[in-house]
């Protein structure tokens, strides 16, 4: 566990009274880099102590992390250590499950994401997401991009906004000729960049990545970890991967959680050369996990 | 180095091991006894086929055609079943009418919108219990129900012995079976496709219309096409709640309502009554009416089975 005296200057956590607790509390600072670097992205969320149960089981606690704007953060840790749960937590995913309870705060761009009037389906539509198997639709194409600016009353050519999220998700050249044939036809790693062009569609401001290659061969994966490091000029993208080579190649900053704690968090570079703690160099060099 | 070929020896011994010497023979027996379970369902369903149609045959052969289109009539030889077969579609029209939509609708709610609370389970249970109850039970709820208490708006001139109290008697039956086929078509679209609709910032109303009903939209036809044709062919409740055979009230000249206030009958009862009376040309007719039964429901099995096919999803 890093502990740290000071908490993060880019972090503007206004401290609530009501979770406020006593006792040790983790606080992660990114090591190896100048605080002006640093203080260049804005953050875009940033969390206090969060915590969420399933039902009576703590899947995650004590979670102090930021991510920042137009960087990759990787999520990395074993099974069952919380990194996804986090992950739902930050487009209120976990709304869906019967029995999940979040505690703590969550701001996003400074605004508290559990806010009762808050609306979880506004949050979605700014904060997309990309899942660990490929899910289109069963339509078309066309259909698959199409369906989230239609429900959000996008105004302009359709067709275009179409065109433009393929091409950002580098599928537009292998499917142009079959906007109207289902989703489902193409391969693994055409499926999973044409949910990525159904994220983008929206134009959302942050993309969560569950595990986006786990069901892909070495090859659609390198086109996707490509098309991650690209989008990266336009979203703030969290990813979750179980590949450390991949964290290592995609993200700036990585985080490794272990039994639903955070144990580091800080530049990829440097947790990957010099780890702090111990467990998390045990699990990056294949030690356990 | 150079590959060796195995030696004569090597070869043999190889050879007798993976012959092995274990006989499966309990594996043998099971196989046998499945097959012979299967053999002996569909014999005795060639059989009941077989004589009904043996039995209907004097008349299959000689006016199949008259037999389908001619009213009931005191002569064994003169006698058809139109009404019945006319009955009976009106009944399953008004039935699809009335259960479809509420069936769909509870199921829709229990599956995508009921929170899993100890209450819905219960609801849930409660209502695969009422799948199993036996037909006489909806029969006796009927008569109470739509024939007796309501029987100024099921049919004020005749009792209460209208096509509404069958027809609502048949859609209460088939009802808990409606919503729990469609419960299971709801379930069976996945729960990625769910997230991926959420995913994009779709409201619980949004995936459920533009993605989980259509996508569970085929086995919820197909189901509820085979629970209408269960409908179709049920007797017992019908004989509680007034069907009369030979009265069919479609004279021109009367409204829809008049029409589904009057008096009914449909084909399984009219099967029913046929088959007390004695003489051989009603044999004949109660089989032939019997063999009608079955192709009419056939034909709706196969309509479901033919739009399965086609809308059949692979994830």
């Amino acid at each position: 566990m890093t502990e740290s005296g000071e908490p993060m200057d880019t972090t503007d956590l206004t401290p609530v009274a009501s979770v406020a607790e006593d006792g040790p509390r983790v606080m992660v600072k990114p090591s190896n880099v100048s605080e002006s670097e640093e203080a260049e992205r804005e953050v875009v969320f940033s969390t206090r102590d969060l915590a969420v149960y399933y039902g009576s089981f703590r899947a995650i606690r004590d979670i102090n992390l930021p991510i920042l704007k137009n960087e990759i953060t990787a999520l990395i840790g074993p099974s069952g250590c919380g990194k996804t749960t986090f992950l739902r937590c930050l487009n209120r995913m976990n709304d869906l499950i019967e029995g999940a309870r979040v505690e703590g705060t969550l701001l996003y761009h400074g605004v508290d994401l559990y806010d009762e009037r808050v609306d979880p389906v506004e949050v979605r539509r700014r904060i997309g997401m990309v899942f660990q198997k490929p899910n289109p639709f069963p339509k078309s194409i066309y259909d698959n991009i199409a369906f989230g600016p239609k429900i959000a009353g996008y105004k302009g050519d359709m067709d275009d906004l179409v065109e433009e999220s393929l091409r950002k998700a580098a599928l537009w050249d292998e499917v142009k000729d079959k906007l109207k044939e289902s989703g489902l036809a193409l391969s693994g790693g055409q499926q999973q960049r044409l949910c990525i062009a159904r994220a983008i569609a929206t134009k959302p401001d942050v993309i969560l990545m569950d595990e986006p290659c786990s069901a892909l061969d070495p090859i659609a994966t390198a086109h996707i970890e490509e098309l991650i490091d690209e989008l990266r000029q336009s979203f703030t993208i969290a990813i979750v991967t179980h590949n450390m080579q991949q964290a290592a190649r995609v993200s700036q900053k990585t985080a490794f959680f272990h039994l639903g704690k955070l144990i580091e968090f800080g530049p990829t570079e440097g947790m990957f050369t010099n780890p702090k703690e111990r467990m998390t160099q045990d699990y990056i060099t294949g030690r356990f996990g | 180095m150079a590959a060796i070929a195995p030696t004569q020896q090597v070869r043999s011994t190889v050879e007798l091991a993976l012959r092995g010497t274990k006989r499966d023979v309990a594996g043998r027996l099971f196989q046998a006894g499945l097959l012979l379970s299967l053999l002996l369902a569909l014999a005795i369903l060639i059989v009941l086929l077989g004589t009904a149609l043996v039995d209907a045959w004097p008349v299959l052969s000689t006016r199949v055609g008259d037999f389908v289109t001619k009213d009931v009539s005191r002569l064994d030889s003169r006698a058809g079943v139109r009404q019945g077969v006319v009955g009976s579609l009106i009944l399953i029209g008004f039935v699809a009418v009335v259960a479809l939509p509420l069936g769909i609708a509870a199921a829709i709610y229990l599956q995508e919108y009921a929170r899993d609370t100890r209450m819905n389970r219960l609801l849930t249970t409660n209502i695969r219990n009422l799948a199993g109850v036996p037909s006489i039970v909806y029969g006796i709820l009927g008569l109470v129900v739509f024939v007796k208490t309501l029987r100024t708006l099921t049919g004020p001139e005749n009792f209460g012995r209208s096509f509404i109290s069958g027809g609502m008697t048949l859609a209460v039956l088939v009802l808990p079976i409606i919503i729990l086929i469609t419960m299971e078509a709801l379930r069976s679209v996945p729960k990625s496709i769910r997230e991926a609709a959420y995913g994009v910032g779709a409201t619980r109303w949004e995936v459920v219309r533009s993605h989980v009903l259509p996508y569970a939209a085929p086995g919820v036809f197909t189901g509820t096409i085979l629970s209408l044709a269960r409908a179709f062919g049920e007797t017992a409740p019908l004989l509680l709640v007034g069907a009369v055979t030979g009265y069919l009230s479609t004279p021109t000249g009367r409204s829809p309502l008049e029409i589904l206030q009057g008096s009914y009958t449909s084909l399984p009862t009219l099967i029913f009554s046929w088959s007390r009376l004695a003489g051989e040309g009603w044999e004949a007719n109660t089989a032939a009416a019997i063999i009608v039964l079955l192709a009419i429901i056939l034909v709706v099995n196969l309509v479901a089975i033919l739009l399965r096919n086609r809308y059949d999803r692979k994830w």
